[in-house]
Parts: C-alpha cells; sequence; structure tokens
C-alpha cells in the first residue's frame, strides 16, 4: 500500500511528463502482480467500489476525535480526505503495517464488503495505515482520486516499460480488465501479446504533420487529395458483433457522452472522422456550440436537442468485418462514400474533397475557409494505406494562419520543474475603456512560443518591473509608457462568461517579443470582440 | 503558599520577563539581561547587554552577529543550577537544535519551564530532549494541530536517495533551514548511507563548519559553485541551502532539477502545491501533535501556557484533559515560517 500511496503522491506533485513516465515505468517493475495492475486500475480510473459518502468518513471520524479538533483541523487543512487521513486516530494495539496490507488486499476487502459492513471495513484499514496509505484509500472510495495523470500517458508508460509501441496497448485496451496480468506478462516477454478478444475495440488513428517551408516544392499536386481540416473532435465510431463504441482520438470510450450519435450507429464497420454539432450538411455549429457538449460524462435531452452531435466522416478502418486500412486512399474514399450513403443523414455525412490543381491554389482556399470550424486543409496521399501514428509524407496538416494581437504583460507565474526559478506563464491584457484613460484587461495566458534566450529575457523584465506580488505570482508594470508588449497568436475566439474580458482564446502562445513596441499602442479589446462576431 | 506564575513570568512587548529576576527570555528587543534558549534567529537576537545561554547557542550568535553581540556573556551548562537575581535557573536540552535548550525558572516554591523549540524525534546532531517536572509548561505549537504527524525522519531521506537513483540526470535541491534542519538533513543522508559529496549554498557554510567542529561528522561538503561552468556536473548530486534561494536566479545552475523542501510543513499538500515543490520531505525540528501532548502530560504540569503557533487547538486539548491552559501572547516569532 505504502508503494501505491508514494507513487500517487509523486505523480500529483512532478510536474515533468517524462518524469510521471519515469516513475510509472519504475512501479511496474518493481511492484508485483497483482498490485500493479491494480495500481495501473487506479490511475486509468477503472477502479471502482460502492462509493462511500463524504458524510459517513465524516461520521466515522466523529466517532474517534473530538469535533472542535477536527473542525480546527479541516479548517487549516482545507480538504476533507487528506484530513482525516491526518487525524486519524493510529491504533496502539495494531500499530501500522502497510508491508501486511498490500493494496490488492485493500481492494478485495472494499469490494467484499457490503453496504451496511463497508464503515467497519474501511475503519478497520485507517486504523493500520499511515497517514499517506490512509489518503490513497480515501481518495479511491470517495472517487476523488486525481494524479494528473491521463489513461494515455499510463499507455505510454506501459508502453515504455514493455519497450513496445503504444498502438499496440491502445489496440487491445479495452478488452483488457484489472489487475492486467496477461498483459504484464507479455510486456514482461513471458506470454505472447493478449488476442484482441472483445469486439468493437479501438484502431489506433493515423495523424498528420505539419506543412513546413518547402514540404511543398517537393510534392506532386496530383498525387494528393485535399479535404477541409474540421475543429471538432477526432473520433472513431465502431460497431462490431453487435457492441457499439464511441472513442476519442487516443482510444478513451466517450460513448456516454453522445448517446445520439450512439443510438444512429447501426451498420457494421469502423469509421474515422470529426464529431461535431448542428444539422448536416447545411448547418455546423460553432466551436462554442460544440462545448455545449465536451467534457460531460451524460448529457441533457435539452442539450441533446439544442446542439445535436454528428459524424463527418474522413476514412472507413472495418467495413463489414474486413480490415480495409492496408487499401489506398482513393480505394477506401470510394468505399467510405458508398458506406456513409447507407448511414442516418442527420448522424452522418461526409467531409467534403476539395478539388485543387495548384499548390497556389490551395492556399488560397485555406486562407479562406468557408465556415468558421475549419482550421485549414489536409492533405493525403492517394495511393497510401491507413497506419498508426504520425508518419511523415502520407498526410499532411495546411493550417490557416493563426490570429494576431499584440497584448501587454500583466502579471508573471513561476514556472514548474526546469522553469522553477523562472517567471515563465504570463498573462497578458488589451486595452479597454476611453481613448484618454485606457485600462488593461487580461484576455489570456501562455506559457510557451518563446526561445530559451527569450525566456531569460522576459524573466529580467518581470523581476525589474514587479510592482506586487501574490504567492508565485508578480503583477509587473504596464502603463501605456511602460511595459512589455507581446505578440500573442492563437487558433480562434470564444465568448466567455468566465472572463471579464469576454472572450477566451484558444491555444495560445507568444509569437514574438515587442520590446520595440511602446504598450499604448498595444490592441484594443474591441479588436478581439470583431474577430469574434465576424 | 506557592507563587502566582504569572508574577514569576508574564509577557512583555520585548518578550516574556520575569520580574524577580529582572531577565527576559528570548527578547525580541534588546533588553538588560536576556536568557536564549537556542540560536534561530528569532529567539537568538543581537543587542543584549549581558547574555546567558549554552556554549553553543552563544557561538552561534558570535558566528551570525559577530564576537561582540553582546557586553557580556555567561554560559549555562546542561543541568546546572544557576542564580540570576535570587531567582533559580537551569538550561535542558531541548532538542531543537544543537545547543538548544529548555530554561526551568524557580522561584518562592514555583518553577515554570520554557520550552522554547523542541522535539522529542531522536536527532544526530543534538542532545535529545529532557522532561524536567514542573508547574506550569510553556510550549510552543508550531505544529499544534492533530493533522500533524511527523513520519520518521529516516523514511523520508530514504524517499530522496530513491529519487535520486530514479533521476540521475537531474539534480536534487533540498531546501531547509540555515540552522539545525540543514546539517540534521545531511547527517540523516550520511546515515542512509550515501556519502558522495552534497553540495551546499553558501549561505549554510558557516553553520556547515560548526557543526563539524563540535563533532558532527557531514561528511564531504563541497560549495554549489559552477566550476568549468557546465550544468551536468550537479547530475545525481543533492544540493541544499535554504529554500529562498531555490526560487531565485541560483537555481539555474543546475540541471533540471527537483526540487525538495525538508520540513514539517510539507505535511499538507496545499502547502507542498504552493511552493512549487516536487518532492517534499517531512522533516521537521519541532514536536509533531502526538509528541506535544505526550510531553505535555510527562512534565506533570497543572496549567500550560501555549505559545507561537496553533494555540487554541493545544488549549482545546487540555481543556478535554484537565488541565489548565491558556495561550501566552507572544510576539515576534515566526510560527509561519520555514522553521
Amino acid at each position: 500500500m505504502k508503494r501505491f500511496a508514494e507513487l500517487l503522491d509523486r505523480l500529483l506533485l512532478t510536474p515533468s511528463r517524462n518524469a510521471k513516465l519515469k516513475l510509472m515505468a519504475d512501479h511496474f517493475r518493481e511492484v508485483p502482480d497483482p498490485d500493479r495492475g491494480l495500481a495501473l486500475a487506479a490511475i486509468t480510473g477503472n477502479l471502482s467500489f460502492a462509493s462511500v459518502k463524504p458524510a459517513l468518513l465524516r461520521a466515522l471520524v466523529a466517532e474517534r476525535m473530538d469535533e472542535v479538533l477536527f473542525a480546527y483541523s479541516y479548517d487549516y487543512v482545507g480538504d476533507l480526505a487528506e484530513t482525516i487521513s491526518l487525524v486519524w486516530p493510529s491504533d496502539e494495539a495494531t500499530p501500522s503495517n502497510d508491508a501486511d496490507i498490500t493494496l490488492s488486499f485493500a481492494v478485495e476487502r472494499l469490494d467484499n464488503a457490503s453496504r451496511s459492513d463497508a464503515p467497519t471495513v474501511l475503519a478497520g484499514l485507517l486504523d493500520r495505515l499511515t497517514p499517506e496509505s490512509r489518503f490513497a484509500i480515501i481518495k479511491l472510495v470517495t472517487g476523488g482520486l486525481r494524479v494528473g495523470v491521463s489513461a494515455r500517458l499510463a499507455k505510454q508508460a506501459l508502453a515504455n516499460y514493455g519497450d513496445v509501441d503504444v498502438h499496440d496497448i491502445e489496440e487491445i485496451w479495452h478488452g483488457l480488465e484489472p489487475p492486467y496480468e496477461e498483459l504484464f506478462a507479455w510486456l514482461d516477454g513471458k506470454a505472447p501479446k493478449p488476442e484482441r478478444a472483445a469486439l468493437a475495440l479501438f484502431r489506433s488513428v493515423m495523424l498528420s504533420t505539419p506543412v513546413q517551408d518547402g514540404d511543398l516544392a517537393k510534392l506532386t499536386p496530383s498525387d494528393y487529395a485535399a479535404e477541409w481540416k474540421w475543429d471538432g473532435i477526432r473520433v472513431q465510431a465502431v460497431c462490431e458483433g453487435g457492441r457499439h463504441r464511441i472513442y476519442s482520438r487516443t482510444g478513451d470510450e466517450i460513448s456516454g457522452a453522445f448517446p445520439d450519435l450512439l443510438e444512429a450507429m447501426n451498420y457494421s464497420g469502423a469509421l474515422d472522422g470529426e464529431l461535431l454539432v448542428g444539422h448536416p450538411p447545411d448547418h455546423t455549429g460553432s466551436f462554442s456550440d460544440l462545448q455545449q457538449r465536451l467534457n460531460r460524462k451524460s448529457v441533457s435531452a435539452k442539450t441533446m436537442r439544442e446542439f445535436p452531435a454528428f459524424m463527418r466522416c474522413y476514412d472507413l478502418l472495418l467495413e463489414g468485418d474486413e480490415d480495409i486500412r492496408p487499401l489506398a486512399f482513393a480505394e477506401r474514399r470510394r468505399r467510405l462514400e458508398r458506406f456513409v450513403a447507407t448511414l442516418d443523414p442527420a448522424r452522418f455525412d461526409l467531409s467534403p474533397l476539395v478539388p485543387f490543381s495548384q499548390w497556389e491554389e490551395l492556399d488560397r482556399l485555406r486562407m479562406a475557409p468557408p465556415h468558421p470550424i475549419i482550421e485549414g486543409v489536409m492533405l493525403k496521399r492517394l495511393d497510401s494505406s491507413y497506419v498508426a501514428g504520425r508518419p511523415k509524407g502520407p498526410w499532411f496538416k495546411w493550417k490557416r494562419d493563426p490570429h494576431i494581437i499584440d497584448a501587454v504583460l500583466m502579471y508573471a507565474q513561476r514556472g514548474h520543474g526546469k522553469r522553477s526559478s523562472f517567471y515563465s506563464d504570463y498573462t497578458f491584457g488589451v486595452w479597454t475603456g476611453s481613448e484618454t484613460e485606457p485600462e488593461l484587461v487580461p484576455v489570456g495566458k501562455a506559457y510557451f512560443g518563446f526561445t530559451d534566450e527569450e525566456l531569460r529575457q522576459i524573466d529580467k523584465f518581470v523581476r525589474d518591473n514587479t510592482i506586487e506580488r501574490f504567492g508565485p505570482v508578480r503583477s509587473v508594470r504596464a502603463q501605456p509608457d511602460h511595459g512589455l508588449v507581446l505578440e500573442v497568436a492563437f487558433e480562434g475566439l470564444n465568448r466567455s462568461t468566465r472572463h471579464k474580458s469576454g472572450v477566451a482564446m484558444r491555444f495560445p502562445r507568444i509569437s514574438r517579443l515587442r520590446w520595440d513596441k511602446p504598450p499604448a499602442e498595444a490592441d484594443r479589446l474591441e479588436t478581439l470582440t470583431a474577430m469574434l462576431d465576424g | 503558599m506557592a507563587m502566582q506564575p504569572q508574577l514569576l513570568l508574564h509577557p512583555r512587548p520585548e518578550g516574556l520577563y520575569c520580574p524577580p529576576g529582572d531577565f527576559f527570555i528570548d527578547p525580541v528587543r534588546p533588553v538588560d539581561r536576556a536568557l536564549i534558549t537556542h540560536g534561530h534567529s528569532d529567539h537568538a537576537r543581537a543587542g543584549h547587554r549581558h547574555v546567558l545561554a549554552t556554549r553553543q547557542t552563544l557561538d552561534i550568535m558570535a558566528l551570525r552577529y559577530g564576537e561582540d553581540f553582546a557586553e557580556a556573556t555567561q554560559v549555562a551548562e546542561y543541568g546546572e543550577r544557576l542564580a540570576v537575581n535570587g531567582v533559580d535557573v537551569s538550561f535542558h536540552p531541548a532538542g531543537h537544535v544543537l545547543g538548544s535548550a529548555q530554561i526551568a525558572v524557580e522561584h518562592g516554591g514555583m518553577r515554570i519551564v520554557a520550552s522554547g523549540d523542541y522535539k522529542r524525534a531522536a536527532d544526530p546532531t543534538c542532545a535529545d530532549f529532557e522532561p524536567v517536572r514542573c508547574d506550569v509548561f510553556i510550549t510552543e505549537a508550531t505544529f499544534g494541530l492533530p493533522v500533524f504527524r511527523h513520519p520518521k525522519a529516516s523514511d523520508e531521506v530514504s524517499r530522496l536517495l530513491k529519487s535520486v537513483s530514479q533521476f540521475p540526470e537531474r539534480a536534487h535541491l533540498v531546501g531547509a533551514y540555515a540552522l539545525g534542519k540543514a546539517q540534521r538533513v545531511i547527517r540523516l543522508i550520511r546515515d542512509a548511507g550515501h556519502h558522495d559529496p552534497i553540495y551546499i549554498h553558501g549561505a549554510l557554510a558557516r553553520l556547515c563548519d560548526y557543526y563539524k567542529r563540535e563533532g558532527i561528522d557531514l561528511g564531504a561538503l563541497e560549495p554549489a559553485t559552477v566550476e568549468g561552468g557546465a550544468k551536468s556536473g550537479f547530475a545525481g548530486a543533492i544540493v541544499v541551502g535554504p529554500p529562498s534561494a531555490f526560487a531565485d536566479r541560483w537555481a539555474r545552475r543546475f540541471p533540471d532539477p527537483v526540487t525538495s523542501f525538508a520540513s514539517g510543513w510539507m505535511r499538507i499538500r496545499q502547502r507542498v502545491k504552493q511552493r512549487g515543490v516536487e518532492l517534499p520531505l517531512i522533516v521537521s525540528d519541532h514536536c509533531d501533535w502526538d509528541e506535544l501532548t505526550e510531553t505535555i502530560v510527562e512534565t506533570g504540569a497543572g496549567e500550560v501556557w501555549v505559545t507561537h503557533g496553533r494555540e487554541e487547538a493545544v488549549v482545546r486539548w487540555c481543556e478535554i484533559n484537565g488541565i489548565r491552559a491558556r495561550p501566552l501572547h507572544l510576539v515576534g516569532y515566526e510560527d509561519e515560517a520555514e522553521e
């Protein structure tokens, strides 16, 4: 249990992706089955118990300590699980013994507990654990485990550990169950790769590389098909042997969030496409509309009516039970057109090809796309088969140029890890109010886009121009005649009720430092709001 | 009938004052006669005319403030009974840092122990705390909440060494208070079998040298300066410095550092996150909750005065356990500091 608790704490506090991968891979190496598999299940959100409510935890602790002392403690710590893990009185008669209580022992006890004896079982475990392990258990049973690790990152750690391709793990993942012993046996080289036993599994997606200077000069336009690059969410919709599943591009199942689309999946095959909202083909909703459907576990009937989900199809991977990924794009596209024609037109349509003969012509089209939710064009080599990952050559993305504004640096926050001694996260604003007495209003935050040398320069500016400090944040001088202008590039703009400015940028980054520009000449908020309406 | 305790010791703006003996304990302003519990700068200040303290505390004050930090000094041996203007005083080990003492003050049949800062956990760099029976016990309450439960310091150092072996390409920066904590952490690292040179920030050098002269083996210490200019020189190294240095430009000389901090505050995750600490080490030179409450019982005191920290929780605990208690409002001590 101690090892598991330690892993959780380190993952929670470690900012670096590579360090997280290392911590997980080491854990898989050092901890035996079934505990390592249960740890994996906990991290990927596949371990659940009949949940214990906070009220029950409070009742348990109230039986054990003075309520005033508990109130002081909770007030100080702020987190219920953490407070209880710390104040829980150790039982003198049964000293803490984390070595005996393995994660699997704890999971088994909790799994077998009935609703009525769950409190006793939980208290019995807490009595015998150290505070760190108590915290892990309480977070598990209350379903509040958050360690800043995505399922995708955990799969990458497995791939690193077993020295296999992460796509191989993604493709079998949904057929596996905790504690994943056959998966680990394969990664340890002691057993063959687990079969794709379950149906309607995920197929690793094919990704593109950006068009870079000089790329196109080497390519022949007639070798490629072009289509719009839609800025929704890339999904895979699989129907196999009566099972229906919708996956995100990283292989996480998201069927539950899109019951309207799921219901219309009455075919046999696997489609690759973009999830959007609206009424195809004529009305495609904006990104703000799409946001109404994102990051939700469940969705109300009203939201589904107002923002119906549909899939704009790019590719066909499985037709019936035939895996057609090895076929050329041109052939898959022909089959896709035929396939989509048989589906519910309110839920499925075809991503149209964009005819062109010269790169210059396509360049003009990419700069002025017919819909705001298009972020550029895709180029797909007509003779390319569908392969997992991001090979360079067969697929390119050629994005519309980003939006650019000049903003003024307002606040800087210290970074983490390598950047912990640098002010590296910047909040910037634009002018609003009257021309004579303008005020800055924050419009975004960015922490990349600059070089290491530029980082040093901005850091020096921040330290030399600090006017106030709040913990790790400094506010810096930002006046019409004194301040630092940042050229900020971003992909799009949404309306936002959360921000004072009323707008929220998507994917902002610092594109240039404008030491030369007086802050008074930075952009005004009206420039941004005009982009919203446009 | 014994003397009333508040006539023997009571707070004044300068610090805790003893009217019959005409002296202050750990005064925060310059006074004529000061008794000092230990060398941390919020307790041991410069500018008093006469200072009575243990030899090590006097040495540490001289290191920090110069040899002329007071007009006159007097050494108190642990356990020795001294008279100050007719009041009996004696110094007893507090287990906090090298030279730290509790001060027992006795007069008219009343004995009060002012414990200064203290801890009960074993510390190879200073003498162990000795409980002293008394009528009134003055306790600190830096970690006076039931949430503070310090784990074994050796386990914390094991986690540090494990991380060093997991991330040999990174430097581990351990923040530790310059007096006491830094030397204890270094000694614990040695006890755990790590014998590579440990790099120290310049602010630690004099005190580490002093500890070594006092016979505490800290192993090979080297200045954390860039020689040859290569960042990779610190890969796999442990660097100890004052916590404030790690947020500073100073820290840029280290490759992809893991920031660590040795402090009792590291028990609370929110504090850890606020400071941007990646590897918290819960190592404290103060008592945790269990040690505080056990010590109160052990002194046999019928009354407890609680100072700097979470007074309200300790007072509450005393009430529940039938011990008279009240907060003693002393100003000027850094209960929220970095220990």
